[in-house]
């Protein structure tokens, strides 16, 4: 579903380098991207998005490569193949939850905005427990109904492909569950692949891999070191990526 | 598009305080030179439009432009008073047909024009309900003041005292309306007509009273001989001219001494007018004529350099707003740089996020056109009577 190979990533500023030799994710894998602050969790998400391009190497999503794909292909490509939910919601205040959540098919031509998807998002708003909510500001939410609209923002357009940096990140215990529920059915339900960036090792035991990115060779700092701690007594299971799943 | 429209709409919904500051600003930058001139423009072709059509005006040496307001417009304070006789020294020369007018009292706010029946058909005034002037006592009413008082031929209209204040002063005399004019969009419109001889009688030059020499009148009676009866303060005076006691009125002394503000002179060819304006050149002369147009262009020079600079002003502040409003716009982008950023990464295409900016700008610059373009549309319906106002 995921093929990166020789992927070599860095920013025009600092020092920053990322590099993945060879990782695979089958579809309808479940994976937690574990790591340290700064390692490149997020670097590796936007890329598996298109949201940004490697200076190397090759990324193939449900067969496609984004990589060779132009700014608008990619953009065109990531609306309606790849879901993404951030941790800090990204929710515009000046529109309604329903307004968010439709927010997909208002920002690009190609998407079509009809009574079909309508009708879809006030069922992902009912099946997530803010169906009561939907003429509401999003400024008018608590955290975890906040994420709940992005997570619907992120599933309306049917995605095989889920990103989510962080989604439970400024969640308490309860919503936490509750997100990471809602993405979990999704992708069990659709077959699509969800790979998230986490923190929260309590959870990592529920996702069917655990990507841990002290083992990929990214230079921090311009350290060069390979990090060399593991995170010990994960459930999941775990690879650094080189071989694929093991 | 739709939906850029749609996102920008409620972007600019949400942030209404914004919204509303900036389409003010806007709004008034458009509209304030563009009304300012269509006002300007509309009230000088007023003006002058009535000024042209009247030849010259004879009065009292003083202000020629509070002269020409009042006989033009029944504006402003009221001129220099001249004499009666003034009309038969012109209709003597044969050089001009000359038209009193004595514009000095008001009827619940509106002027009373005293004049003759040459008023009207001199203005092309014709009375659409009712009759004209027939007899002291009647008026005939402008088609607004009509309108404004509700009232009809064969109803009535009281003048008003000049001051209140004053009970030796003008008591207000009940004037029957004979009839209504038509409209004529001009300060006609807003006058109530009567005799040059009523207004006298309103001023207290004319009355009428109880016939003294009458038995049920002697307890009104002071003293009297065989040439004289002095009345004294029981004698009924009458506040309203019937044809009952229409006998009764009268004028002390000669009326040729009566008051006018003014007499209109039409010329019955160019060289009259220069005759009779040589007439009154003489700086002994107690008189003066002026030619309305002349008095009028000179106020309106006037009027248009105050413009000018106001519209130099106005553009430099607009230009400053706009800029200011730009700045606005600027600021906001980077201030959603985060939203911006968020749309990109789940897909929007970079034309249709644009398409949303260009739609907040659209919205805000056309609703201020558009509000803009209202305001000038009222300012042309009905400034231009506001500014006459203003000016008068």
């Amino acid at each position: 579903m995921i093929r990166i190979s020789n992927l070599e990533f860095s920013y025009s500023e600092g020092e920053f380098r990322l590099e993945i030799p060879s990782l695979a994710i089958e579809r309808g894998t479940t994976a937690a991207v574990i790591g340290p602050s700064g390692c490149g969790k997020t670097t590796l998400l936007n890329l598996m998005a298109g949201v940004t391009k490697p200076m190397a190497g090759q990324i193939f999503t449900n067969a496609v490569e984004v990589t060779a794909l132009s700014d608008a292909e990619r953009r065109n490509f990531r609306i309606r193949n790849i879901g993404l939910v951030f941790q800090e919601f990204e929710l515009l205040e000046y529109l309604t939850v329903l307004d968010n959540i439709l927010l997909p098919y208002r920002i690009n031509a190609s998407m079509e905005l009809d009574k079909a998807v309508r009708d879809r998002a006030i069922e992902l708003a009912n099946q997530v427990g803010i169906g009561d909510k939907l003429n509401r500001h999003a400024t008018k939410l608590s955290q975890g109904e906040k994420q709940r609209v992005a997570v619907c923002r992120a599933l309306l357009p049917d995605p095989v492909l889920l990103l989510a940096d962080e989604p439970t990140g400024n969640l308490d215990p309860s919503n936490k569950g509750r997100v990471l529920d809602i993405l979990l059915d999704y992708a069990a339900r659709t077959g699509a692949t969800l790979v998230t960036v986490t923190h929260d090792y309590d959870l990592i035991d529920r996702f069917g891999r655990v990507i841990d990115f002290h083992d990929f060779h990214s230079a921090l700092s311009g350290s060069g070191e390979r990090a060399a701690s593991r995170i010990a007594g994960s459930p999941g299971r775990r690879d650094n990526g080189e071989t694929g799943q093991r | 598009m739709k939906d850029s429209l749609y996102l920008a709409w409620r972007y600019l919904v949400y942030h209404r305080i914004k919204t509303a500051i900036l389409i003010t600003s806007i709004t008034l930058i458009v509209f304030l030179p563009v009304g300012l001139r269509v006002l300007v423009s509309q009230s000088a072709d007023q003006l002058t439009t009535r000024a042209e059509a009247t030849p010259l005006i004879v009065g009292a040496k003083g202000s020629p432009l509070e002269l020409v307001l009042n006989s033009l417009y029944f504006e402003s304070d009221v001129p220099a008073l001249m004499k009666y006789s003034e009309v038969a020294r012109i209709d003597m020369t044969r050089m001009a047909q000359a038209i009193p007018l004595y514009v000095r009292f008001r009827a619940r706010g509106h002027p009373i024009v005293g004049t003759t029946i040459e008023y009207f058909e001199f203005r092309g005034l014709e009375v659409v309900r009712g009759t004209n002037l027939t007899m002291l006592g009647d008026c005939v009413l402008g088609a607004r003041v009509a309108e404004a008082l509700g009232v009809e031929p064969g109803g009535a209209v009281i003048s008003s005292p000049e001051n209140v204040f004053d009970i030796t002063g003008v008591y207000p005399l009940k004037m029957r309306v004979a009839g209504i004019l038509g409209f004529s969009d001009s300060p006609d419109d807003h006058a109530v007509f009567v005799d040059i001889k009523t207004t006298w009688i309103i001023e207290g030059a004319g009355h009428g009273h109880q016939d003294l020499s009458r038995s049920e009148a002697v307890g009104s009676v002071l003293s009297r001989d065989s040439a004289t009866i002095v009345a004294n303060a029981a004698v009924v005076q009458y506040n309203e001219i019937t044809p009952d006691n229409i006998d009764s009125f009268h004028f002390h002394g000669d009326l040729g001494d009566n008051n006018l503000t003014a007499i209109i002179a039409v010329p019955s060819d160019q060289r009259s007018e220069a005759l009779l304006r040589g007439r009154y050149e003489s700086a002994d002369d107690m008189s003066q004529v002026v030619p309305p147009i002349t008095v009028m262009d000179e106020l309106l020079d006037t009027i248009l350099t105050v413009q000018s600079y106001v519209i130099v002003a106005v553009v430099v502040v607009g230009m400053s707003t706009l800029a200011t409003a730009a700045l606005v716009f600027i600021l906001s982008l980077k201030l959603r740089q985060r939203e911006i950023q968020t749309m990109i990464r789940i897909g929007g295409s970079r034309g249709s996020i644009g398409s949303i900016v260009v739609s907040e700008i659209v919205v805000v610059l056309s609703t201020s056109v558009i509000l803009a373009m209202g305001l000038t549309f009222i300012t042309s319906r009905f400034g231009s009577a506001a500014i006459r106002a203003l000016i008068l």
